[in-house]
């Protein structure tokens, strides 16, 4: 015990010691807290259209002006030629290509029916898809509108319509902040875990430190939970900073009881520590772990739900997302924040967690030798 | 009483095509309070040597055993009582000198109060300092604390690495001194070091090339094993010279040594055949006179006779 508590206190000293970890600590999460969740965002805004009008009338005038007081698009261009409105978007100076026809009104009022044209630059997959759907459901609804003021509806409608309502359940004004910010907040706490303690050990081996440990009648279970318990303090600090970033900065107070999240985070973090440590025993040095690091980093960060759904992934991807730690991490958070949910109703996470845990620990511990 | 003994140790590293084999068969004896060197250039196998009898490294081949403990079996045991200090300096850079000294002092479970008496000369020393970093000191305080948190825990047997590597000549003599006093506490000593004039300074000396051991003896020894007569000679172009001597038939071997050439003379020749002989060659001022040979003339033949046979 009291060699623990020495391997201990020298951690401490050392990790306080180092501007570098301190300034890690706080100011990482302070700064993507802050200013990660105001530009990721899921809704796209700003979307260049260009307007070809070939009519000119009073209808085609009413097009516009409706999609461009949604806010979703910016009026980049207003004219006469597909050509030119195609060069716009070579140029990348547009994203959608709205093309009014010339007898639009005419057709409308006489024939009852009329097209239009709309061209997609599909370079941002993501902006095209929801610009195309944006300007599609725009342009239903105006299509209503005419209709209303031109057909005389009889007491029952002669069509069959159904009509939509929907209620967002658990984040009602769909605030995309509240389950961004849990999210980022589990990717602070698994880098710090699993990298920060994978870094130390490394640090250790390249200045030759571990030799000199090793050659001393140190256990190798001290010298392990003497690098873990200080990782696993810093990462329940770390969460415990983010959280109260969240609630200070964006107002989110966790529905379930925080008592929840910090024994999911507390499981969890041995999960990733024991990951870390598994990595400092295949790196020899601190350029390696940080290369490794990175790649896992985002294997697990673009593999864990927190940007894309889970349930749109192929079946591999999907199936990957099952041994991701950081997959766990951030749907517990986001159940306890959003839906209060309970320990209860988080109990398989917690235990796949901690199966996590064990094996990695375990493989952990094996593989780190005293001696080659 | 025997201290460390090495059997027949061998290590290679790599893998198949390229394998360096570190130690191929290395066998010694250290006697118990015996101040013992390892002498060798780099590479010759004596960092292997050193983390295999500090059970850091597994042998591929060969027994050794410390204070009569098997260095794979008894591996537990031998971190108990030996004292290693790396080549590279390798404490805490973050910790002070104090910190340090007193974590080594914990994780051997002992205090430095304990055994202050052994590390006193060399800690009180740097004990002014106390409160630097580590990272902050000189080479030569950097060497003191290593020393000490080595010896704080009262090892029986003491590694030290190429100690005095990268150290200035002050430092290195006052660094013997200290090893001399510390065996006089007892303490049997193994230092590894790539310089010869450390040589003498040892009990007895081991020098060891390629992963062998070429000879093992006290240094006068070492030096009385040298049976060739030997020569300084100097002159106004010493490559010319160098040539002409290695060119002539009486000579062994011939090689640049300060500023003057050794020449090892084959028996039947002689001081005055060989100024005969460099006199014919029509060379102005040229001085020759027997000397004694020394341990790097001695491991100069012993290094060249491997390299012949």
């Amino acid at each position: 015990m009291r060699t623990l508590r020495f391997l201990l206190q020298k951690e401490f000293r050392q990790i306080f010691r180092d501007p570098s970890i301190i300034r890690i600590i706080f100011m990482m999460p302070s700064i993507q807290l802050l200013i990660l969740p105001w530009a990721a965002d899921y809704e796209v805004k700003n979307i260049q259209l260009s307007v070809v009008d070939h009519d000119h009338s009073q209808y085609s005038r009413n097009l516009v002006n409706k999609v461009t007081s949604s806010g979703y698009f910016r009026l980049q261009d207003y004219s006469g030629s597909y050509t030119n409105a195609l060069q716009q978007v070579e140029h990348d100076q547009s994203d959608l290509v709205l093309e009014i026809p010339v007898d639009f009104e005419k057709k409308l009022i006489k024939e009852n029916e009329s097209t239009l044209f709309m061209a997609i630059n599909a370079i941002n997959g993501v902006k095209a898809n929801l610009g195309g759907a944006y300007l599609r459901s725009i342009i239903q609804d105006y299509n209503r509108e005419v209709r209303l003021k031109w057909i005389q509806l009889p007491r029952y409608s002669p069509e069959l319509q159904v009509n939509v309502t929907s209620s967002n359940w658990f984040n009602p004004s769909m605030n995309y902040k509240y389950f961004m910010v849990p999210g980022i907040l589990v990717v602070l706490v698994t880098m710090v875990g699993s990298f920060l303690a994978s870094l130390n050990i490394v640090r250790e081996k390249e200045i030759g430190t571990i030799e000199q440990i090793n050659v001393t009648p140190v256990k190798k279970y001290h010298f392990i939970l003497g690098k873990l318990i200080p990782f696993w303090i810093l990462g329940l600090l770390i969460l415990t900073i983010g959280l109260t970033i969240a609630r200070v900065a964006y107002g989110i107070m966790p529905l379930g009881s925080l008592l929840v999240i910090y024994t999911f985070a507390a499981v969890y973090l041995l999960a990733v520590l024991g990951l870390g440590l598994l990595l400092s025993t295949y790196t020899s040095n601190q350029q390696q772990a940080m290369l490794l690091s990175f790649f896992l980093m985002m294997v697990f960060i673009l593999l864990s739900g927190l940007y894309t759904s889970i349930d749109s992934m192929p079946a591999w991807a999907r199936a990957t997302t099952k041994i991701n730690p950081v997959t766990y991490f951030i749907d517990v958070m986001r159940m306890v924040v959003l839906k209060g949910s309970g320990l209860k109703d988080i109990s398989t996470h917690i235990y796949t967690v901690l199966g996590f845990a064990v094996v990695l620990n375990t493989w952990a511990v094996i593989n780190y030798k005293k001696r080659s | 009483m025997v201290s460390v003994i090495a059997n027949n140790l061998t290590k290679q590293y790599g893998k198949k095509k390229d394998i360096v084999y570190a130690l191929k068969g290395v066998s010694f004896e250290v006697e118990k309070g015996e101040l013992f060197g390892i002498i060798g250039p780099d590479g010759a196998g004596k960092t292997s040597l050193f983390r295999i009898l500090t059970t850091l490294l597994l042998p591929d081949g060969g027994t050794a055993s410390v204070d009569g403990l098997d260095v794979v079996k008894d591996f537990k045991a031998i971190r108990q009582r030996v004292g290693y200090m790396p080549g590279r300096f390798s404490l805490y850079q973050d910790l002070t000198i104090e910190e340090n000294l007193e974590f080594f002092a914990t994780i051997f479970n002992t205090t430095i109060q304990e055994n202050y008496d052994l590390i006193k000369d060399i800690y009180s020393q740097i004990e002014p300092f106390k409160d630097r970093r580590a990272g902050k000191l000189s080479g030569g305080m950097k060497q003191k604390l290593a020393l000490s948190c080595a010896l704080i825990h009262k090892p029986s047997v003491l590694f030290l690495d190429e100690p005095t590597t990268g150290v200035d000549a002050v430092s290195r003599k006052e660094f013997w001194e200290m090893l001399r006093s510390l065996k006089k506490q007892g303490i049997t000593i193994l230092v590894s070091t790539p310089y010869m004039d450390e040589a003498s300074l040892c009990d007895r000396v081991a020098l060891i090339q390629n992963g062998g051991i070429l000879s093992v003896d006290t240094p006068e020894g070492v030096i009385s094993s040298y049976k060739h007569p030997l020569l300084a000679v100097n002159d106004g172009n010493m490559l010319q010279l160098l040539n002409l001597l290695q060119q002539y038939e009486g000579v062994l071997d011939a090689y640049p040594f300060g500023e003057y050439h050794h020449v090892v003379v084959k028996e039947g020749y002689s001081e005055s055949s060989i100024t005969a002989y460099l006199q014919q060659q029509q060379l102005g001022q040229v001085e020759v006179h027997a000397i004694r040979a020394d341990i790097e003339d001695c491991f100069i033949a012993l290094m060249k006779g491997e390299g012949r046979s």
